[in-house]
């Protein structure tokens, strides 16, 4: 079949089951657009900007476990989309993100919109292509989705110059792929899962980590199946959220800089850990040298790299965490003795009595924390929860009670406001018989307000909950507490209307200041299924406890703060 | 933990950008490189590049799973068993003792490769240690251009 590189693309991303791409068209991809104009393979859902509109493929692909597609101009479109590729990298995000640029001819000319795109995402991107010859986009294109999604998963950015999407050529899509310098290692060594089953089994104060990767193995039944039979306990990081589920007896909580108490004693106690697909991030370890230092350690992820980069691993397994985790399964119900740990989950026990996550609710003023609450009491598995960046969504971490892996998405390794909204877009695309939900705050909900269009032209009812507090919250925390309350640029006391904002882009808006209002509010705009913002007054100095300072020890927690 | 010198071995697929993925590692991290070498294996569609650096253990092992984790690399190793050569060019005025430097080069496996009018060109090629030496020693006859090559290794 003879079709020039624009029909390629769409052949191919067809080819892959591709059933949504997010977008914003320009010059140097029109001809793709054009071919998008003439296809009814897949729906584009048109973000209003470049952004967002990856925010929304990362989303779906988080939602669903499946590649998020988005397709972008050269120039500004690309640098746009900077961003959104560095979060889905940091997070390890199987994408495959598609750009334009300007033709051959003009490459190096400073042309208009032009930049060097491949030279940008190289160090934000799992690889890159720039396509010089329509002959290899087929390749290119099944590479590219073969890449993002195998391994540890990850962006893919392909940059196709306006000529060769031109570009008339034979068209066969590859069936299969063989890459030869690129292999990951998916089966764990046998004689290091037999040595690491052992060391569980000697050890009389083992703990779980549990890491993303879990989430992004789909390994979460048998992560949950291990921990059950053992009865070990367990930590979640930030992206594990919702492989156990709340009610699971084994789970202790989240832990890290916002993590319980429990969770961080616990940790800094066990005489042995168990790092699932986890990669000791500084905001989950703290500082490096105190942190689990009496245990010994296992680690199961499937990137090598993220083996003994940070704490030396006593017991390394390279390996998809699920296919590791099966093979654990049967050795441990060997070797394993499950009522073994009962009085180091006691001692576990005691330290979430002695400080439980909790928070003080008022009847003055609204708790952000009674707000995640009280969406987790109305709506629980129901919604998939995503969060912007800040103080709101480590209230979100600690106090929805996740109970199913792929219900909470969150940028985690960039930290991204603004990511939420987008992302929850997808997510709704995703899954459209959940309810989606984005956890916001008042500082960045406006870093990516332009989406309230595209929710609402395409019928993706996402509920935006801000949880406002006139402040960047998150950063006047640390100001008040470290920067003697200079709260420098961080008074967000200007604000927009939020109800007549939503109103103005054909959602729906609600001012909340009580609990009744918030009931109300949720139910409202649950039940008529709209783009809604939320705008939740909370307490304005409300902070995100228990704390271990930036580059303090996990076991030094800040449990609460009193004002000097 | 102390820095040392290290040379590392990196086998690509021979392509554009790959140079770029690898120098791109180090510069990210603020590592400089002392010396790269880049040229095609034969009868094959890989390249051999050889990279001279300083670093700690960790921060070399670090290194070494980085480059494993691009996509163009088939094979990465430190080498700790090995031959080191590098080639140096020094371009002398015709003026100075013609048979002092030709004695000096032929002492690091050089000799002189060129002479024009004006100026002469010799080449040496010796471990890395010596041709530093040989461009000490060889200072007093002011070489007007010096072009080293940097290392090439193999294990042994």
């Amino acid at each position: 079949m003879q079709i020039s590189g624009a029909q390629m693309v769409i052949e191919s991303l067809i080819a892959e089951n591709v059933e949504v791409v997010f977008g914003y068209p320009g010059g140097a991809i029109m001809n793709v657009y054009d071919e998008i104009y003439k296809q009814n393979g897949f729906q584009h859902v048109l973000a209003r900007h470049e952004q967002a509109a990856i925010h929304a493929a990362e989303g779906y692909s988080k939602a669903t476990g499946r590649v998020g597609v988005a397709m972008i101009t050269s120039g500004p479109g690309f640098t746009n989309a900077v961003t959104g590729l560095a979060d889905a990298y940091m997070d390890s995000i199987p994408m495959v993100v598609i750009s334009g640029q300007v033709p051959m001819s003009l490459i190096g000319t400073d042309a208009f919109q032009e930049i060097d795109a491949v030279g940008i995402s190289r160090p934000c991107t799992k690889h890159n292509y720039l396509v010089t010859d329509a002959k290899d986009l087929p390749r290119i294109l099944k590479e590219a989705f073969y890449i993002a999604s195998t391994g540890r998963p990850g962006p893919v950015h392909v940059d196709i110059p306006k000529d060769v999407t031109a570009q008339i050529e034979e068209f066969v899509y590859p069936e299969s792929i063989e890459l030869e310098t690129y292999k990951p290692t998916v089966k764990g060594n046998a004689r290091q899962i037999k040595k690491a089953i052992d060391a569980i089994g000697e050890a009389s104060r083992p703990i779980f980590y549990l890491g993303g990767g879990i989430i992004n193995s789909n390994a979460a039944d048998e992560v949950r199946e291990l921990v059950n039979m053992t009865n070990i306990p367990s930590v979640e990081t930030l992206m594990a959220r919702g492989t156990l589920g709340a009610d699971n007896e084994n789970l202790i909580s989240m832990l890290g800089m916002h993590g319980s108490y429990a969770a961080n004693m616990s940790m800094s106690e066990a005489d042995l850990m168990i790092a699932i697909g986890a990669r000791f991030d500084d905001r989950v370890t703290g500082k490096l040298s105190e942190f689990a230092k009496h245990a010994r350690i296992i680690h199961i992820d499937i990137d090598p790299a993220s083996i003994s980069k940070l704490v030396n691993a006593d017991f390394p397994i390279v390996g998809d965490v699920k296919n590791v985790v099966k093979e654990m399964i049967p050795l441990a119900k060997e070797r394993i003795d499950g009522q073994k740990y009962a009085q180091w989950r006691e001692t576990v026990a005691n330290f979430d009595k002695l400080h439980p996550l909790s928070y003080q609710d008022s009847d003055e003023v609204l708790k952000p924390q009674w707000v995640v609450e009280r969406i987790g009491q109305l709506l629980g598995d129901d919604a998939n929860i995503t969060t912007d960046v800040g103080q709101h969504q480590m209230w979100a971490a600690q106090f929805y009670p996740f109970s199913r892996p792929r219900q909470w998405i969150t940028s985690g390794g960039l930290g991204t406001m603004g990511f939420g909204f987008p992302a929850a877009i997808g997510v709704k695309r995703g899954c459209p018989d959940k309810v989606s939900i984005n956890v916001t705050g008042d500082g960045s909900i406006l870093m990516n307000i332009q989406e309230l269009m595209t929710a609402v032209e395409y019928k993706l009812p996402v509920i935006n909950v801000i949880l406002n507090n006139n402040y960047l919250g998150m950063v006047r925390q640390w100001q008040t507490m470290f920067y003697d309350k200079r709260h420098s640029q961080t008074d967000l006391s200007m604000q927009p209307d939020f109800v007549m904002l939503a109103q103005s882009f054909g959602g729906l808006g609600y001012r909340v200041k009580t609990k009744e209002e918030f009931d109300a509010a949720l139910k409202d705009a649950v039940e008529k299924n709209v783009v809604a913002l939320i705008d939740v007054t909370v307490n304005r100095l409300e902070n995100v406890l228990p704390m271990v300072p930036s580059g303090g020890s996990l076991f030094n927690m800040m449990l609460e703060y009193k004002d000097k | 933990m102390p820095e040392e010198r290290r040379v590392i071995s990196v086998i690509v697929i021979n392509e554009a950008s790959v140079l770029s993925r690898i120098a791109g590692l180090f510069s990210g991290r603020g590592y400089n490189i002392d010396s790269l070498t880049v040229a095609p294996i034969p009868e094959s569609k890989y390249s051999r590049i050889t990279i001279v650096t300083q670093g700690s253990v960790l921060v070399i092992e670090q290194i070494i799973k980085q480059l494993h984790k691009l996509i163009p690399v088939l094979k990465v190793y430190e080498h700790a068993n090995l031959v080191e050569k590098e080639m140096a060019l020094v371009k002398f005025p015709v003026t100075e003792c013609l048979s002092d430097i030709a004695a000096l080069c032929a002492a690091y496996n050089g000799k002189i490769v060129n002479v024009s009018e004006d100026f002469m060109i010799c080449n040496v090629a010796d471990i890395p240690q010596r041709v530093d030496n040989f461009l000490k020693a060889i200072k007093r006859f002011h070489p007007k251009e010096i072009v080293r090559s940097g290392v090439v290794a193999m294990e042994i």
